[in-house]
This record gives structure tokens, C-alpha cells and sequence, in this order.
């Protein structure tokens, strides 16, 4: 099993506080992973820094095969095409529909004629199993799981190498967290042949469990277990027992 | 001594908060002219801030400038009449059209409009994390929602900034000549005599500085929104105040080095 994205002795500080401590680490690629933590325990930095978004304060980050430290400000940005992301609240442009949100990395990234562009997004929302009525909608007029199943399909629109999601459960109700989870397994065990990397960053520790290959539990910016969720379940950890019993 | 060191606090804190404002809007500026000279230059965001900046304008600074225009002919006409030089009034409301009022009265609409709309879009963007959607996919903010409205305001100004002269001058004439009585031969006659292509040049340039900083004050005040909805709205506001301020303290500045080289 290689390795997607490796953390080498990497601390973030802000000021005086540091909110990442000596991480070291390895994300399996074609693996589901997921960083479980409390409020402030360091993981939207992480994520920021897996996106090349923030840079360390030490260490280096070796990110699918790349040395982040390496790349400009120009390299990053063609770097981060590699990536796709689904966001807490899907982050959708609220002026263009559904369809068109879908639609634009394809526009601004491609060079696909219409025709080409229309199926491919045609697919996309097909995948994700958006109903064909709320194609074109603007996302104020989409329920918090419309738009999530639309923010995946816009972020695996160009064939991403890794995808982020952040909080993909927050603010749903149980059936929608249901959907959404089944969705981001279904979602690597259709790229399993990309090896598609997946990574999470959740408080709900039940749907982390349930879809996941690996745990990281973070606390103050450093790393209290990392393991298979069935290692996890087991752990005598103080702290994550009391995470597992919220 | 508790009392004095407080206000020193307090006002040192506010210079050196204005400071760090003052170092971040240039910071801003920077990145401006930075992402604006990089391709991918996106001509379609451009015409679409063409359309909102200049055309969705027209009609409130039509409504200005004619009223503008009018009331300015009768002031005009109240002073000089008592001197029988009731004649020069076109002239005066042109040349003051043309070099003041309609570059700062543009300004002053399209701040209001549009610099406040700026601020809205790009804050409640940030709040609703469209920006780190766009960061992710690799797109530079700056370059996709700053630059368009920056140059969208700079060429804008000065087309509504000639827009404003034509209609002003129409609300001179109809005051002046159909309502106050002047000339019409010797109102033309006058307003050829005085009026010089150099007054309207100056007006046009001092409208695409103007644009120019509408549009970086608007969208600066959209990026540096923070706070959910209570920050989008604090962030509109001080767009608009900026904007306003700013058009009226540099009208100064842009004036003064115009006369020189016109």
C-alpha cells in the first residue's frame, strides 16, 4: 500500500500558540481516512495544510509524491487540481445553478466542447443521484443534502487524485447523513481503480466508523491514535473512549 | 494616570490599527495588478461588470445629472442675472460639469451602487467559504472576483462620467433657455467661447481614477469581511463610506495635478 500524503515532524504555530505539534504520518492511498477531534484540536489546519492553503512552521509535507515545500505560489495552485473538496456548508456559487456549479472547473479547466461538458456534468449529478428537477436550481433553493450531493459532483468533476471532505455530516438529519455516507463510500469504490484517496475530517464519530479504513484522533494538534477503525473501537485511550461513548 | 494612559491605549491602538488597514489594502492592491497582468484574463466576467457597473447605472445617474444640471442654471442664473451676464450661465454649468460635478457625482452614485454591491458579493462569498472553494480549485480570487471589478469600474466611470455631462448640460439648456428664459443663440455662442476640450478630458480621467479606487475599495472591503452576516453588512458599510470619502479627498489631488498638465 503506498502512501498519498506523508507528515514529517510538521509543527504550525501561530504566535505562541502552536496548533500542530511534531505530526508525523502517512495517509494511505485508495483508503478511506478519517481525522476525528473536538473543537480546536488542530484538523481544519491540517487539511489546510495537506491543500498547501497554509504552510508549516517546520517539517515538510510529501504530498502525492511531491515535496510541497517545493512548489510556488503558481505550482500550488496547479497542484491543488489534484485535490477536490467538499465543503461543511458545499460551498456552492450561489449565482450559478446546480447544473452550471457542476459545470465550471470543466469550463475553467478543460478546453471540452459544450456538448462534451453537458454529459459529463449529465454524469456527474447522475452519480450523485441529484433528481434530474433540481438540475437547475440555485442552491438557495436545494435542501443541506441536495447540495452536498451537488458540491461532490462539482468536486469530482475533474478526476481529483484525493478528496476532503470536510464536516459531511454536519447539520444533516440521519437520513441525509446516511445518504451522504453511503455516498462517499460509494464515491471511492467507483475511482477504487484510480485509487482514489478519501479524507475526512468529522466530529460524528458513528459515521466515521461506519465508512471509514482508518481513524486519526487528534487532540491539541497532535495525534492520540491512528489506526483501523477496528482498532480504534478497541482502544483504552481515556479520551477516545470518551469520544466513542458521546 | 490610569484615566490618560486608557486614551493613549486606545489611540495608539487605533493608529496603529489604521496602520495595518492602510498596509493590507496595499498588500491588496498589489496582488490587484499582480493577478490582472496574468492570464487566464477572463473577458466574460469583465462584460458582466461592464453591464452592472455601467448599463444598471445609467438610469440613476441620468436622474442625477439632469437635476444636477438644472438646479446648478438656476443658482447660476440668480447670482449673475443681477449683473445682466445671464448668458455665461451655460458655460459655467458646462465647465463645472465637465471638470466637478460629473466626475464626482458619478463617482459618488457609483460608490453607493455599485462599491457597496462589491463589498456584499465578495463578503457573503468569503462567509459562505466560496473563496476557499475557489482556492482549491486553484483559482486566485483576486484574479477572478477582484480584477474584473476593478477595471469594470475603471473603464465604466468615464462612460457614465460623459453620460452625466450630456444630461447635465440638456438640464442646463432646458432651465436656462426654456424655463428661465436666456438666449438660446447667445447660450450656445457662450458655451463655445469658454467651454475646451482639455475641461472635458479632465472630468474623463478624474472618472477612471475614481473607478479605479470605487472598485479596489469595494472589493478590499468584500475580502476583508470576517464574522458571518453581521461582518457582510459592516463590510458594505465601510465600502460605501471609503468609496465616498475617498472620491471627494482625491478629487483634490487628481484636480491639482490635472490643471497642470492640461
Amino acid at each position: 500500500m503506498t502512501d498519498a500524503i506523508i507528515f514529517k515532524n510538521v509543527t504550525k504555530r501561530y504566535g505562541t500558540a502552536t496548533v500542530l505539534n511534531n505530526l508525523s504520518f502517512s495517509i494511505k492511498e485508495g483508503k478511506i481516512t478519517t481525522i476525528l477531534g473536538f473543537s480546536g484540536a488542530g484538523k481544519s489546519t491540517l487539511m489546510k495544510h495537506i491543500l498547501g492553503l497554509t504552510i508549516p512552521t517546520e517539517g515538510q509535507i510529501t504530498s502525492l509524491g511531491v515535496n510541497m515545500n517545493d512548489l510556488d505560489e503558481l505550482g500550488l495552485r496547479e497542484f491543488r487540481r489534484n485535490f477536490g473538496m467538499v465543503f461543511q456548508y458545499a460551498a456552492l456559487f450561489d449565482n450559478l445553478t446546480a447544473y452550471e456549479n457542476v459545470a465550471f472547473p470543466l469550463r475553467e479547466f478543460t478546453k471540452l466542447k459544450d456538448a462534451k461538458i453537458r454529459e459529463k456534468v449529465d454524469d456527474l449529478l447522475e452519480a450523485v443521484e441529484l433528481v434530474p428537477e433540481s438540475w437547475h436550481r440555485l442552491p438557495s433553493e436545494l435542501s443541506g443534502g441536495m447540495r452536498k450531493r451537488v458540491g461532490l459532483a462539482r468536486a469530482l468533476a475533474l478526476e481529483p487524485r484525493v478528496m476532503l471532505y470536510d464536516e459531511p455530516t454536519s447539520g444533516l438529519d440521519p437520513i441525509s447523513t446516511q445518504v451522504v455516507c453511503d455516498l462517499i463510500v460509494d464515491t471511492a469504490k467507483r475511482n477504487a481503480d484510480k485509487k482514489l484517496t478519501s479524507l475526512i475530517i468529522s466530529h460524528d464519530v458513528r459515521a466515521s466508523l461506519r465508512i471509514s479504513d482508518f481513524i486519526m484522533f487528534l487532540e491539541r494538534g497532535s495525534i492520540v491514535e491512528y489506526c483501523t477503525v477496528e482498532e480504534f473501537r478497541e482502544s483504552n485511550n481515556p479520551t477516545i473512549r470518551r469520544f466513542l461513548e458521546l | 494616570m490610569t484615566f490618560l494612559q486608557t486614551y493613549v491605549e486606545a489611540f495608539g491602538a487605533y493608529i496603529l490599527g489604521g496602520l495595518s488597514g492602510l498596509g493590507r489594502f496595499t498588500q491588496f492592491t498589489g496582488k490587484v495588478f499582480f493577478w490582472g497582468a496574468k492570464p487566464p484574463f477572463r473577458v466574460r466576467l469583465l462584460i458582466e461588470q461592464l453591464f452592472f457597473i455601467g448599463n444598471k447605472s445609467l438610469f440613476i445617474v441620468g436622474l442625477t445629472s439632469l437635476f444636477s444640471g438644472m438646479v446648478f442654471a438656476l443658482q447660476m442664473y440668480l447670482g449673475v442675472s443681477a449683473i445682466n451676464m445671464d448668458s455665461i450661465v451655460g458655460p459655467i454649468v458646462a465647465i463645472s460639469l465637465a471638470k466637478e460635478l460629473a466626475p464626482v457625482f458619478a463617482g459618488l452614485v457609483v460608490a453607493g451602487r455599485c462599491g457597496s454591491a462589491m463589498a456584499a458579493q465578495i463578503g457573503s462569498m468569503k462567509v459562505t467559504e466560496q473563496l476557499d472553494a475557489l482556492e482549491v480549485m486553484g483559482i486566485n480570487p483576486h484574479q477572478y472576483l477582484a480584477v474584473p471589478r476593478v477595471l469594470g469600474a475603471t473603464l465604466s466611470m468615464p462612460m457614465l462620467c460623459a453620460v452625466f455631462m450630456l444630461v447635465g448640460n440638456f438640464g442646463s439648456w432646458l432651465t436656462g433657455v426654456h424655463i428661465l428664459g436666456i438666449d438660446e443663440v447667445m447660450y450656445f455662442q457662450k458655451l463655445s467661447d469658454f467651454m475646451r476640450l482639455g475641461h472635458v478630458a479632465e472630468g474623463l480621467i478624474k472618472a477612471g481614477c475614481f473607478g479605479f479606487l470605487i472598485g479596489l475599495i469595494g472589493s478590499y472591503h468584500g475580502f476583508e469581511v470576517s464574522g458571518g452576516a453581521e461582518g457582510v453588512g459592516r463590510g458594505t458599510n465601510l465600502a460605501v463610506v471609503w468609496g465616498m470619502v475617498t472620491v471627494l479627498v482625491s478629487d483634490y489631488f487628481i484636480s491639482s495635478f490635472l490643471t497642470k498638465i492640461l
